[in-house]
């Protein structure tokens, strides 16, 4: 079995393990099997990436149809790099998951991870795939397994929240439906690599315009851009804590990369930052989005709440890099990509930990925890350190590098607001380890242990992670600039 | 002729509007559900245009046809009502789960609750 062959069953493992592991009894095996299907995909993205690097984009046709008429797979270096962030996430954070979701979720788990291997399968889906109505197929699976994921929170506000995230994303995922309805009225394809082709003759149709503009905004909704972020806080602050860490890695990331591959691929980005005032809208969006989510998270008083304004803010950074339209720009993206979701997860994942001990993520009931539970708010403490971007961890690569393209364009008052937002990061993670260190303990707060070390280890391996991306920079950078690259396309013109 | 050529594209646009003014407007969740449909089913109609040619026949090869209308749309469009009974189907189980928790499905009257910060 060649490598190509192995390639599509990123997505097939998991899409094929859920059906099993919707009908395994208990609560240990479905956990067991998931956690084989998810590791069996990274491995098989960890094998692809290095090949979709150094080689033409792979391509896998379906059933054997030739690609303008069937589906197909075409994995280049970007696809290949989000494909393996987000099945090595989904590893990762399965490893964290047995131990924090026995004492959420109760009863059979097999319906649970199945829901789980569903999203999972939906987001490697959307990131393989080479056909426009496919991403809306597989948007739609992941989805819907994300709603019913968020609703299995203990809060009943979960259910609210879920509810408010299925009507807005599917608003969002049916703008992309019809930004696709207009490209196929245009050019009866719905291949991407086809529709590149044949979308330049048609410069000037407004349907194009059009389509261009409803997926801009359907992604925008999914990928939480400012004015589009509402549903992101509470479904991050109500979904089972093994959700949030999940989601936040990887939900919103995917969203960022369907938006490229229209931006870039299909639609060239000569057309795209032309023909529609792209870059300024993005950039406007992305900086009010970076102060707005980091002023909000300045003043929240529940833990994960702060971290999903945060996730906000983070997402504003992504795409400034975007709007900057350069290959610096675009590889600072792919970077933050990867980094923040390590970032987020291990934050995520500790403060998992202390909920997990003392059943709350309010700041108030932080006070004086430091010295009880060192380990987790060490962990929480040092993750901080990279979202705030401070050197030697991968925070700071994706700033640096945020930084290298905002000089490059002469856009050196963008550096200023990056580093006012990242003064901001300092403030809500001081906020988290000033109540942690030092505050005392109210009186008559229950003695609390530390978390146990099936939910440590896995969050200060993801908290290792972010350092040791923060000094051997080799497979993020590299991977970053080949999928800048790939979506550029070598020795396209930029404005 | 135009205005009435372009029949099937004012209605999308029409169907759309209500459908998305329902979701945006109506605090009840089984109207915004409803609405949802509504805007969905719009698009639907979009696809199934754009397949239709004048004068076409059925998509099926028979001795004495030479202009078909196209069948992909068709497909698509199968595919995607199938996705949008699963998200009502997702939608309303939801809707029961929030009666239950909360005895009311009026979004009007719990606002507040889930901004409120106490846990």
């Amino acid at each position: 079995m060649t490598l190509l062959e192995l390639m599509p069953f990123i997505v097939l493992i998991p899409l094929i393990a859920s059906g099993i592991v919707a009908l395994l009894p208990g609560r240990i095996l479905p956990w067991l099997v998931t956690l084989i299907a998810a590791l069996a995909s990274a491995v098989i993205a960890a094998l692809v990436l290095p090949v979709a690097i150094s080689e033409p984009p792979l391509s896998y046709p379906f059933g054997n149809w030739p690609p303008p008429f069937g589906i197909e797979y075409r994995v280049d270096a970007a696809n290949a790099f989000v494909a393996l962030l987000v099945s090595g996430m989904a590893a990762i954070t399965l490893l964290w998951a047995p131990k924090r979701v026995a004492s959420e979720i109760h009863g059979r788990l097999g319906t649970f991870y199945a829901l789980f291997l569903l999203a999972v399968a939906g987001l490697l889906g959307i990131t393989l795939t080479g056909d426009a109505f496919n991403v809306f197929v597989f948007l739609e699976i992941s989805s819907l397994a994300t709603y019913t994921l968020i609703a299995y929170g203990k809060d009943r506000r979960a259910l609210l929240a879920a509810f408010r995230y299925l009507i807005m994303g599917t608003v969002g995922a049916t703008f992309l439906l019809i930004g696709i309805a207009f490209l196929y009225m245009v050019t009866g394809t719905l291949n991407m690599a086809d529709l590149a082709e044949r979308l330049p003759e048609l410069r000037d149709n407004n349907a194009v315009r059009a389509a261009l503009a409803f997926i801009i905004v359907g992604m925008g909704l999914k990928l939480a851009l400012l004015p589009l972020h509402l549903w992101l806080p509470n479904a991050y602050a109500y979904a089972p804590n093994f959700v949030t860490a999940f989601l936040a890695g990887t939900a919103t990331k995917v969203a960022l990369y369907v938006m490229l591959r229209f931006i870039f691929t299909v639609f060239a980005p000569d057309y795209s930052f032309v023909v529609l005032p792209l870059s300024t809208v993005l950039m406007v969006l992305a900086v009010a989005g970076m102060f707005a989510g980091s002023w909000v998270a300045m003043f929240q008083i529940h833990l994960k709440r702060m971290l999903a304004y945060s996730s906000i803010a983070q997402v504003g950074y992504m795409v400034l890099g975007v709007s900057l339209a350069t290959a610096t720009g675009l590889t600072a993206a792919f970077l933050h990509l990867f980094n923040h979701a390590l970032i987020k997860t291990a934050l995520f994942m500790a403060v998992g930990c202390v909920m997990y001990r003392t059943g709350s993520a309010k700041l108030d009931d932080l006070r004086g925890l430091g010295r009880q539970m060192p380990w987790t708010l060490t962990a929480f403490a040092l993750a901080g350190l990279s979202i705030i971007g401070v050197p030697t961890t991968a925070g700071f690569i994706s700033k640096w590098y945020l930084v290298l393209a905002s000089i490059e364009t002469g856009a050196w008052w963008l550096v200023v607001l990056i580093l006012i937002t990242s003064l901001m990061a300092v403030y809500y993670i001081w906020r988290v380890i000033e109540a942690a260190w030092f505050s005392d303990r109210p009186a008559g707060a229950a003695v609390v242990r530390e978390a146990p070390l099936a939910l440590l280890v896995p969050t200060w391996l993801v908290v290792a992670l972010n350092f040791y991306f923060g000094i051997d920079t080799r497979l993020t950078v590299g991977a970053s600039m080949a999928a800048a690259d790939a979506l550029l396309g070598s020795g396209v013109g930029l404005p | 002729m135009t205005i009435l050529g372009f029949f099937n594209y004012w209605m999308v646009v029409i169907l759309m509007m209500i459908g998305f003014y329902c979701v945006i407007a109506r605090g009840n969740m089984v109207k915004k559900i409803m609405g949802l449909n509504l805007f969905q089913t719009s698009v639907f109609i979009l696809f199934v245009s754009a397949g239709k040619i004048v004068g076409g026949a059925t998509p099926i090869v028979r001795e004495g046809v030479e202009v078909y209308s196209n069948p992909l749309p068709h497909v698509i469009v199968l595919t995607a009502i199938v996705v949008g009974v699963a998200i009502t189907a997702v939608g309303l189980a939801l809707t029961v789960r929030i009666q239950e928790a909360y005895g009311t499905i009026e979004d009007d009257h719990l606002g507040d609750d889930i901004d409120d910060e106490d846990d």
